[in-house]
């Protein structure tokens, strides 16, 4: 702690940090725009000016920028000196004789930091008269929208783009004040985090393109804390509402979790809930054999006949329903008749991860420890494309190793150029195993292509060289080794190492193999940090409920004499074949799907209901972490769309059953959940429950400039109807109740008087970069046991060995398109690759392909026709398909296939 | 005594003072041109919509009787997809006008507007566009803002300068 004084009030600070920081930790107003938390001073706006004083008797002083200087103890400083004040203000003065006059019809207006930065240094009247500079704009792609007349010189983009997500296609050109921030030439951004230059940048130059097609202000917007439904990570965000359709979705701090950032997927992954393809009403076959609209009451009492006997019952739940949903109907239909959804593959896998996270000497850090991490090995995943956050925080954790470097020298670490120069290139250790080449190769220290068994035993092998209990890797070749020796050698020495892996290759023992590297790493005091990646948003969650799988519920009909099957959020075409799931079906009179998405399931169905997706529930999702967080509704539906447990709670009800009876609210199922799942006995503490106030008052959804309220609906009915009630949160979806700086878990807003942007989020962290007021959000289900139980695993798989005639086949996973909801917004659908066929230089040889001919790829679950790519990277023998993309949704991977023309 | 016959004479003088009430809605009164009534949106000079749905005015009502969503043309020229105004909230204070930077709104000296059914007050984008400038004559928002649209490329706007070359080094 240091003592530093701002206009002769003394602060207690932490002399780490600059000067601006400290100040703005205070609460302390100064204006600036190219500093960054995540990214550090380089002090190239001057907007942050103060003026410092020797000492107590200097009465002169100096104007210093105050994000370049540490708070070190004994700091004299005056922010509102006179000379200061005007410093500023003649700053953005001359920042703003240029500025266009585009406020009205620029999507910054009303949440830009310019604006704010403006009235805050007091700059009120444009006394410059000379022609305005003007620039092309640049089309970027269809994610964000570039108008350079806007721009300030902050150099926050391409600092964000090139330096902390390593992207190197937009760039500063030109010179003295010709500048231009963009690209070489038009195009697409490359970078999966393009996104975040729109929270970036402080100005209108980087927009959400499409925000820009239903453009709303921020302050017009219900808002409602959100998790993000596409991947396993769970980032948190913020979803927005207005006339009934999802606007956009904005980053929500969490410290634990995704930081300041998202990925483009997340982002923009958000118009499935617009989309024509919503079931909006519930449906049910016609005599005529069509799928057809009907009543609520109709429905439901149809369906009596099918929900009297719950032994007749089989249920179906999903990784992308919440763990309300899954638990509710797990509870109905009993642990035996119900299945989590999850495919074979996922659900066994799921199963070992859970149980090692639990039993072995590891600990599943969050992206935060893995950002901190000093050593990376990375086994069998893409992760850019598998969980693109995970992605983020691993480029950044390879400064880690070389800023001790920083640290030596004393050089602080906020200072950014400075410890740009002292790192140079250098970068931390950063290993990957993958079938083919992906997207952190450009910062790996070394990488290795194999196929899955060769990646696991090349796992194997550093773990057996770490720790002589784990089982040696027979007939390895000798680069292989010495790879190996060159991992754990890293590792060893590494501080905070940490391990990746996942499911995405569906290949069980690279799950092995990492848990050995990992527990072979532990010591005593310190468990090794291993991630695996799950590919949906509530997969861990269906894991920690428990269930059988889609395979064990298609081989386990025959004995269960069931009629009625409920299937909630779940296109079981994707996670079985299709000729197994087709004859499943056959065995059901009654086929009850609730869902929110049309897709082959619901063709199938007898009877639909219509679910709600992020926008119109809420639940709880657990991320890959074991990290149970809260999603909130964030509007009010127009159609009756609900949560799929309150359905299946209306139609048990209906059907003379009380086992739901008493769940009125969101809290009655948790709590549920809370007294009987093991696992879940902390659920509870994800979010605040519905009966938390805050001077008695709920939480507003709507901002407290809320517009329209007295007109939005007037043309409908020009009498005011009373607001709907939200039983299951502690918010209102108008904008009475309270407003203030919410609880950490309810935040859906950041908001603060002269902080109209997002920069306003200084207010709303107990430390600035660090843990949101009260504590980042969420609760982690998982902690390693005190004591664990491991052995480690022993079933080192014989190298692989190509065949002649067959071809292992893995699914390759793409950020854009490998996502069954994000695929659904036209703009991810337009970034999403076409399908092809990946094919290694050597059998497209033999098999005389080039590049684009068109193959018929034949699976035990289907056969596709295929352009062929031809790859350098793949090894032989190993052809990869796009996961998940449309038209190959139902290709179940990985497995053997053959080729032919 | 003295202040009751003094008021008398008030009275009585009173008689002969020019007569102020009139007979309407026979006879109208003058209301000056800036007399807050009935709110139009007006065009500009060149007979486009002078709106740009920069949603101001909505945000500025105190009743919040003000709702519209913005839609653009393929150009990118940003107008009110619906604009809607329910009258029988208003409360005719201005703050719209005044908010506004386009010129767009104005409330203008009509105050006719009663209606026996309350729901004729929810006026439609088609009930309050004009076909005029309104008070405020020769603004065009668009030639002031740095937007390229169809007819305006970059540069060509009011006091602006030409694009710059960002390869060149001449300074
Ligand atoms: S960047 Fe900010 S100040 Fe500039 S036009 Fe946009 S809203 Fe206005
Ligand atoms: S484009 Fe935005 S972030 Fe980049 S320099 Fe300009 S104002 Fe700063
Ligand atoms: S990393 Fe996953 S959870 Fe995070 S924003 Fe991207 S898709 Fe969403
Ligand atoms: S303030 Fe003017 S330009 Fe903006 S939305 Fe209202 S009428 Fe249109
Ligand atoms: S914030 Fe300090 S110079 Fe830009």
């Amino acid at each position: 702690m240091a003592t530093i004084y701002v206009d002769g009030k003394t602060y207690e600070v932490n002399p780490n940090n600059n000067l601006l920081h400290e100040c703005l930790q205070k609460g302390i107003d100064i204006p600036y725009f190219c500093w960054h938390p995540a990214m550090g001073s380089v002090g190239s706006c001057r907007q942050c000016a103060v003026k410092q004083y020797k000492d107590e008797n200097d009465t002169t002083g100096q104007i210093v920028m105050s994000c370049m200087v540490p708070a070190a103890d004994g700091t004299r400083i005056s922010v509102d000196d006179e000379e200061a004040v005007e410093f500023r203000r003649s700053v953005i003065e001359w920042l703003m004789t240029n500025h266009p006059h585009d406020c009205p019809i620029c999507d910054e207006g009303g949440e830009c930091h310019l604006q704010d930065m403006t009235v805050m240094a007091g700059h009120n009247y444009r006394r410059f008269r000379f022609k305005k500079k003007t620039y092309i704009n640049q089309y970027l792609g269809p994610l964000i929208n570039h108008e350079m007349n806007r721009c300030i010189q902050c150099y926050r983009c391409v600092r964000f783009y090139k330096d902390y997500a390593h992207g190197d296609d937009l760039d500063v050109f030109g010179a003295h004040n010709h500048i231009y921030f963009g690209r070489h030439e038009d195009g697409v951004l490359e970078n999966e985090f393009s996104g975040n230059l729109v929270e970036v940048c402080p100005t209108g130059v980087f927009t959400d393109k499409t925000l820009k097609e239903h453009y709303t202000r921020k302050w017009d917007m219900t808002t409602a804390p959100s998790i993000c439904t596409h991947c396993g990570v769970g980032c948190n965000t913020i979803g927005a509402e207005r006339y009934g359709s999802v606007r956009r979705i904005l980053n929500r701090y969490n410290g634990q979790v995704n930081g300041y950032f998202l990925c483009d997927r997340g982002r923009y992954g958000y118009d499935y809930v617009n989309s024509e393809d919503r079931i909006r009403t519930p449906m049910m076959r016609q005599e005529n054999g069509e799928l057809e609209s009907a009543s609520k009451e109709l429905v439901l009492n149809t369906l009596k006949e099918a929900l009297k006997s719950k032994k007749n019952i089989i249920g179906i739940g999903s990784p992308r329903a919440s763990v309300e949903s899954n638990y509710a109907l797990k509870k109905f239909v009993g642990s035996d008749r119900y299945y989590t959804g999850l495919s074979d593959t996922e659900s066994k896998l799921v199963d070992k991860i859970i149980g090692i996270l639990k039993n072995a000497p590891v600990r599943s850090p969050s992206l935060k420890d893995i950002r901190e991490s000093d050593a990376v090995f990375i086994l069998g995943e893409d992760v850019t494309n598998t969980a693109p956050m995970m992605a983020l925080a691993l480029r950044q954790s390879i400064r880690q190793e070389p800023l001790k470097l920083v640290d030596m020298l004393k050089i602080p670490r906020w200072h950014e150029y400075a410890v740009q120069d002292t790192l140079q290139q250098r970068k931390g250790p950063f290993f990957i195993a993958s079938v083919t080449g992906t997207k952190l190769d450009d910062i790996a220290t070394r990488t290795y292509r194999a196929e899955s068994d060769d990646i696991a035993r090349l796992g194997f092998a550093v773990a057996h060289i770490l720790n002589k209990d784990a089982p040696a890797v027979k007939k390895l070749n000798k680069e292989v080794k010495q790879l190996a020796e060159v991992i754990a050698g890293a590792l060893k020495k590494a501080e905070r190492p940490v391990i990746v892996s996942g499911t995405s290759l569906g290949n069980e023992v690279i799950v092995h193999a990492a848990a050995n590297v990992a527990a072979a790493l532990s010591k005593e005091d310190r468990r090794t940090n291993l991630s695996y990646i799950v590919p949906e948003a509530n997969t861990m969650g269906v894991g920690l409920l428990g269930g059988g799988s889609i395979g064990d519920a298609i081989r386990g009909v025959k004995d269960k004499k069931a009629d009625t099957l409920i299937i909630f959020e779940n296109d079981l075409y994707r996670r079985a074949n299709k000729s197994n799931v087709d004859s499943f079906l056959k065995h059901f009179k009654h086929i009850i799907v609730v869902d929110y998405m049309q897709h082959t399931t619901t063709q199938r169905a007898t009877a639909v209901l219509p679910a709600g997706t992020f926008g119109e529930t809420d639940g709880t999702f657990v991320n890959y972490e074991g990290r149970a967080q809260r999603y909130f509704q964030v509007y009010y539906p127009e159609q009756e769309i609900k949560e799929s447990w309150r359905w299946l709670r209306d139609a048990t009800l209906q059907a003379g059953h009380n086992d739901f009876k008493e769940w009125q609210n969101l809290d009655a199922v948790v709590g549920a959940i809370n007294r009987e799942v093991a696992a879940f006995r902390k659920i509870n503490e994800a979010a605040p429950n519905s009966r938390f106030r805050i001077a008695g008052l709920k939480m507003s959804r709507a901002s407290a400039r809320y517009s329209g309220r007295t007109s939005i609906r007037s043309h409908e009915n020009v009498h005011e109807q009373k607001p709907p009630d939200d039983p299951d949160s502690p918010f209102t979806f108008t904008m009475e109740g309270y407003s203030g700086i919410k609880p950490p878990g309810l935040t859906n807003l950041f908001w603060a008087p002269r902080w109209n942007s997002v920069q306003a989020l200084t207010r709303f962290q107990e430390e600035i970069d660090g843990p949101l007021r009260g504590g980042d959000p969420g609760v982690r289900l998982i902690e390693p046991a005190q004591r664990f139980s491991f052995s480690y695993f022993t079933d080192v798989p014989a190298a692989f060995e190509k065949r002649n005639d067959e071809f292992y086949t893995v699914p390759l996973h793409h950020i854009f398109g490998s996502d069954e909801l994000s695929i659904k917004a036209p703009w991810i659908g337009e970034l999403a690759p076409k399908p092809y066929v990946l094919l290694n230089k050597e059998d497209a040889g033999v098999k005389e392909y080039n590049e684009g001919d068109e193959v018929e790829v034949q699976l035990s679950s289907g056969t596709w026709k295929l352009p062929v790519k031809i790859s350098d990277s793949i090894p032989a023998g190993v052809i990869g398909i796009p996961a998940g993309l449309p038209g190959l949704e139902t290709a179940i991977l990985p497995g053997w296939s053959t080729i032919s023309k | 005594m003295v202040s009751l016959l003094k008021s008398l004479w008030y009275v009585f003088l009173h008689m002969f003072q020019k007569r102020v009430t009139v007979q309407y809605p026979e006879e109208k009164n003058y209301l000056p041109p800036r007399w807050r009534g009935r709110i139009v949106l007006t065009r500009d000079p060149d007979g486009e919509e002078r709106c740009v749905a920069c949603y101001l005015c909505s945000v500025a009502c105190p009743v919040d009787c003000i709702a519209l969503a913005a839609t653009e043309e393929e150009d990118g020229r940003r107008y009110p997809d619906f604009f809607r105004i329910n009258f029988s909230r208003c409360i005719y204070c201005g703050y719209c006008e005044e908010a506004c930077p386009t010129y767009a709104i104005q409330l203008i000296p009509d105050f006719e507007m009663a209606e026996y059914n309350r729901q004729n007050m929810v006026y439609e984008k088609e009930h309050l566009l004009i076909n005029g400038e309104g008070k405020y004559h020769g603004y065009n928002f668009y030639k002031y803002a740095g937007l390229e649209l169809k007819n305006k490329g970059k540069g060509e706007g009011e006091n602006e300068a030409p694009p710059v070359d960002p390869k060149s080094l001449m300074p």
